[in-house]
């Protein structure tokens, strides 16, 4: 089973606690009407998928049910590191390097 | 999860080495709030709110469990009920927040005994030797989601919603016989 940190409870806790709820840093556009279809297709269904480290937002669903924000390795499904919603995207260059 | 149980032939004479109990009512409540409002709220209701998630604040009869960075659940005797939402509706003006009280939605189970502990890891899958005695976390219990509290190195409580009450009793009593039975 992962163990995964909740920044917020700040402890290392079962998956089955979690959910995963898709890429991170997918900004809203401020204003939709202004966009083309196809802006507006990229917004909801194009993300970037990598092979590697993926930001992605997860939910402590069955503990503090907050939303937070993690850095995990789509290769090794490593978790790189977790911090809270709202925070700043990781330089991922600092993290690769602290590996 | 499917439930299966056995008829087990309880050694006769010892004691169980885990005992699983109905407890009496509480009255419960949610309560939600901004930070700013967590000092007049906790006043009010006769509490310092505590801040760490699973940290528990005591007040005579009454408890308050920190859920989340917003989030508290409240337990208190029953007939503290009325009292405790008119100490909220009393706060309101200052201190907006929302206090839902909601005592019957869950019913609450004491797991007691030598095997407690591992009663509780038939289906729990947290690391229960880090939640210290006092404190209490919501997680799952198979797939019911639950709020489990320690109240001594052998004692521990199971908040459970109504309608996961038949699944989780079923496991615990699935559990409690076997482990009675010696495995
Ligand atoms: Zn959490």
């Amino acid at each position: 089973m992962l163990l995964i940190h909740c920044p917020y409870c700040d402890e290392t806790l079962p998956e089955l606690e979690f959910a995963y709820a898709g890429e991170a840093h997918v900004d809203r556009p401020a204003d939709p009407s202004a966009l083309s279809d196809e802006e507006w297709r990229d917004f909801l269904f194009i993300r970037a998928n990598p092979k590697g480290p993926h930001f992605e937002r997860w939910r402590h669903v069955h503990g503090c049910a907050r939303f937070f924000n993690a850095v995990r390795d789509t290769v090794s499904d490593r978790f790189l590191m977790t911090y809270k919603a709202g925070e700043p995207r990781p330089d991922i260059s600092k993290l690769e390097e602290a590996q | 999860m499917t439930t299966q149980t056995h008829d087990f032939t309880v050694i006769e004479g010892g004691t169980a080495p885990v005992r699983v109990e109905d407890m009496a009512p509480v009255a419960r409540f949610s309560l939600r709030l901004r930070e700013a409002h967590r000092a007049a709220v906790g006043q009010a209701l006769g509490f310092d709110l505590p801040q760490r998630v699973g940290d528990v604040a005591r007040a005579k009869a009454r408890a308050a469990l920190c859920l989340g960075p917003d989030e508290w659940l409240i337990h208190a005797p029953e007939a503290e009920a009325e009292a405790i939402a008119a100490a909220g509706a009393g706060a309101y003006a200052e201190a907006p927040h929302s206090l839902v009280e909601i005592s019957d939605r869950e019913i609450s189970y004491a797991i007691t005994g030598p095997a407690a502990r591992e009663l509780l890891t038939i289906a729990c899958p947290r690391d229960l030797d880090r939640l210290a005695t006092g404190r209490a976390v919501r997680t799952v219990f198979d797939t019911a989601q639950v709020v489990l509290w320690r109240d001594g190195e052998d004692a521990f409580r199971l908040d459970v919603w109504r309608s996961f009450a038949p699944h989780v009793r079923a496991l615990l009593d699935a559990g409690q016989a076997e482990l009675s039975a010696g495995f």
